[in-house]
């Protein structure tokens, strides 16, 4: 409830300074200022980088995980896997604000809280992807497997996973993308990433360096998730069998 | 492709490696469904016999086969196989004892082809060199390539090839028992009668005890040394030889499930190893032309049969071709008749009746040329079927549905 409030004021003071600012730079040009602000703050940002990269990635594994597990449960099932596809839904109209804002309470500040916001968004299209997949797996091949003698959990590992896994490795690249933008929300709760420069440049909009704050946020993020999403399509291929590639 | 093969004089030699299978009262009831999927069968399938299981759609045949692996549990009732009461053993372990292969083989679509055919004899703890080695053995034997093909995935491969691989995955750990389930349902009908052939030379080499679910008729007949014609409630209408069934159908159900043609459907009961085959002269590629056609002539043959290395045919040339040559060409002519010994009358028929000699080659184990089949011989053989088919079978298993607890599963599973 603070924080839009604060964001009026910056408002607010952006209509002030802004001309002057103008008027003062106006042949430095914006891209002068910015390289300014990366190189002075230079070691601050890639470490903010590389932590806020660390969390995704992390999350994303959990999640994975999570989201892998969960469909293995309710994929056989039509009643849970609506279930499931309704909580997905539902789950990614949550403002990601909120959900840091509630986990506070229970886990404090810090790590704790923005791991498990960022896990639970990037849990979601892992677990609709991975509910799609596997169900998508033709079931004559999953009796074929039972039908050599391959155990409940042996045809699941090593049949259905593995033919269902470009789908969901392709919901672990939305997930990737999306929560790249949700782990900067993190920073709200004094956790690591790149969301700190956003909200520094947002406390103090109109002040010197504020937008070029905001903006280093926003590329470094953008790079990352250009990076991530690379590292998902080599890991793609890398992990995807040739004889179901498309 | 090599042809079908299979020797006559092999028949009697082979050992039987299959085990015999018992169904024992065996009754499958789904919840919610007031007539028994299953009813009580009590089946005998003796080892190393064909058996297959007809009938229409929905009749129960495919539970039924499914029951016998237990990949689908019996309600009640007792599969033993061989001596050993399997009811209620683990049912993965029994699995891996039991080939399995459904429609289109039911490949691993990102495993290759070896890794495909190393899943059981994996599970069953096998080393790495005894698996390969088995794969290029079981390749060998389903007529594909091992270099070629060991390393394909299952897209780069035609259906009949993927049907080929299915059954040398369900043979990877020579299981005494293979079931199929419509094993050729998926195949074009060419494809289809060279992979039943390749079954019955298969079956021939290994002697194993295979049930077959089949709704196609002529199927049955074809590759069945015994048939089990099924109608709803897996009720048994009969379970005989094919050549009895075709003779003497127990009833007006067994004959509208023959369909016309009975007769003809004879000529599909004898397979072309029965038969006396006439020898022949054969050539190398290189030999002298004139040479051997003196022998042909001295023999009072029309054609000398041409072999490769492996003693496969390559063409059969006439005598008026042989005397335009000067030495024997090495080329394989497309149009010469050839036939496997374990290819049914019916498709000699065929054959001779597209080839302009009126006759057939006859090949064996490996594609290896074993002698010359003629209409005379085909006419022959069918007599003998018709004077056979009347006799009486002392030794028929036992196929009924007795083994139900109610004396009314009868009538309630006809009403269903």
């Amino acid at each position: 409830m603070l924080w839009p409030s604060d964001a009026r004021v910056a408002h607010g003071d952006i209509a002030e300074t802004r001309p002057n600012e103008t008027d003062r730079y106006a042949t430095d040009g914006v891209s002068t200022r910015m390289w300014e602000f990366v190189g002075d703050r230079f070691d601050e940002i890639a470490f903010a980088s590389v932590q806020h990269l660390s969390l995704v990635a992390q999350s994303l594994v959990i999640a994975t995980v999570l989201g892998v597990g969960i469909a293995a449960l309710v994929y056989r099932n039509g009643t849970a896997s609506s279930l499931a596809n309704g909580v997905t839904a539902i789950g990614l109209t949550i403002p990601s604000f909120a959900l840091i804002g509630l986990m506070v309470a229970p886990l404090g500040f810090g790590v704790a809280p923005a791991v498990v916001v960022v896990v639970f968004y990037a849990m979601l299209p892992v677990l609709r992807n991975a509910v799609v997949g596997l169900a998508g797996v033709d079931r004559a091949l999953v009796e074929s497997a039972r039908g050599i003698g391959m155990s409940r959990f042996r045809t699941f590992w090593q049949v259905e996973l593995p033919i269902a896994w470009p789908v969901i490795l392709s919901g672990v690249r939305i997930s990737g993308q999306m929560v790249m933008g949700v782990a900067a929300v993190a920073a709200y709760v004094l956790g690591p990433g790149l969301g700190g420069f956003i909200f520094q440049g947002l406390s103090r909009m109109g002040g010197a360096g504020a937008t070029e704050s905001i903006v280093t946020a926003v590329v470094g993020v953008i790079l990352l998730a250009l990076v991530l999403d690379l590292a998902l399509v080599a890991l793609g291929r890398l992990t995807t069998p040739k004889g179901i590639r498309a | 492709m090599p042809e079908t093969t299979a020797v006559a004089e092999d028949r009697d030699e082979s050992q039987i490696t299959g085990k015999s299978i018992r169904l024992e009262g065996v009754t499958k009831r789904y919840p919610g469904q007031s007539t028994p999927a299953v009813d009580g069968v009590t089946l005998e399938i003796p080892a190393g016999q064909v058996v297959m299981l007809v009938g229409p759609s929905g009749c129960g045949k495919t539970t039924t086969l499914k029951m016998i692996n237990r990949l689908i549990e019996p309600t009640e009732g007792r599969i033993v196989l061989g001596d050993e009461d399997v009811t209620a053993i683990d049912g993965d372990q029994l699995r891996r004892r039991i080939g399995y292969v459904i429609q289109a083989g039911g490949l691993f679509p990102h495993m290759t082809v070896a890794q495909n055919i190393a899943i059981v004899p994996k599970m069953l703890g096998w080393d790495a060199q005894r698996i390969a080695d088995r794969t290029t053995e079981l390749l060998d034997l389903v007529s594909l390539d091992p270099d070629t093909y060991r390393d394909r995935y299952p897209k780069e491969l035609s259906g009949g090839q993927q049907q080929r691989v299915g059954v040398a995955r369900a043979l990877a750990a020579d299981p005494p028992v293979l079931l199929m389930d419509e094993p050729f349902g998926a195949v074009d009908p060419i494809t289809r009668q060279r992979l039943q052939d390749e079954l019955i030379r298969i079956q021939q080499e290994l002697r194993k005890t295979i049930v077959i679910v089949t709704h196609d008729f002529d199927e049955a007949v074809k590759l069945g040394d015994w048939i089990v014609v099924f109608r709803e409630g897996a009720q048994i209408v009969q379970y005989d030889t094919p050549e009895r069934i075709l003779a003497e159908p127990a009833d007006e159900f067994v004959e509208s499930f023959i369909g016309s043609g009975a007769g003809i459907k004879q000529l599909a009961l004898q397979r072309v190893r029965d038969v006396d085959l006439k020898e022949a002269i054969t050539a190398r590629p290189g030999d002298d032309a004139a040479e051997v056609l003196a022998k042909v002539e001295k023999a009072g043959h029309g054609h000398v049969v041409v072999l490769d290395e492996r003693d496969r045919p390559l063409s059969w040339p006439s005598r008026r071709a042989l005397s335009r040559m000067a030495t024997i060409p090495a080329e394989a002519d497309e149009r010469t008749p050839v036939i496997g010994s374990g290819a049914t009358l019916n498709d000699a028929l065929d054959e001779m009746l597209v080839s302009n000699a009126g006759a057939a080659l006859v090949t064996g184990r490996r594609g290896a040329f074993a002698g010359v089949i003629t209409i005379e011989e085909v006419m022959d053989a069918i007599r003998a079927v018709r004077a056979s088919a009347s006799d009486d079978l002392a030794d028929a298993p036992v196929g009924t549905n007795a083994g139900s607890d109610d004396g009314t599963g009868d009538e309630v599973a006809q009403d269903g």
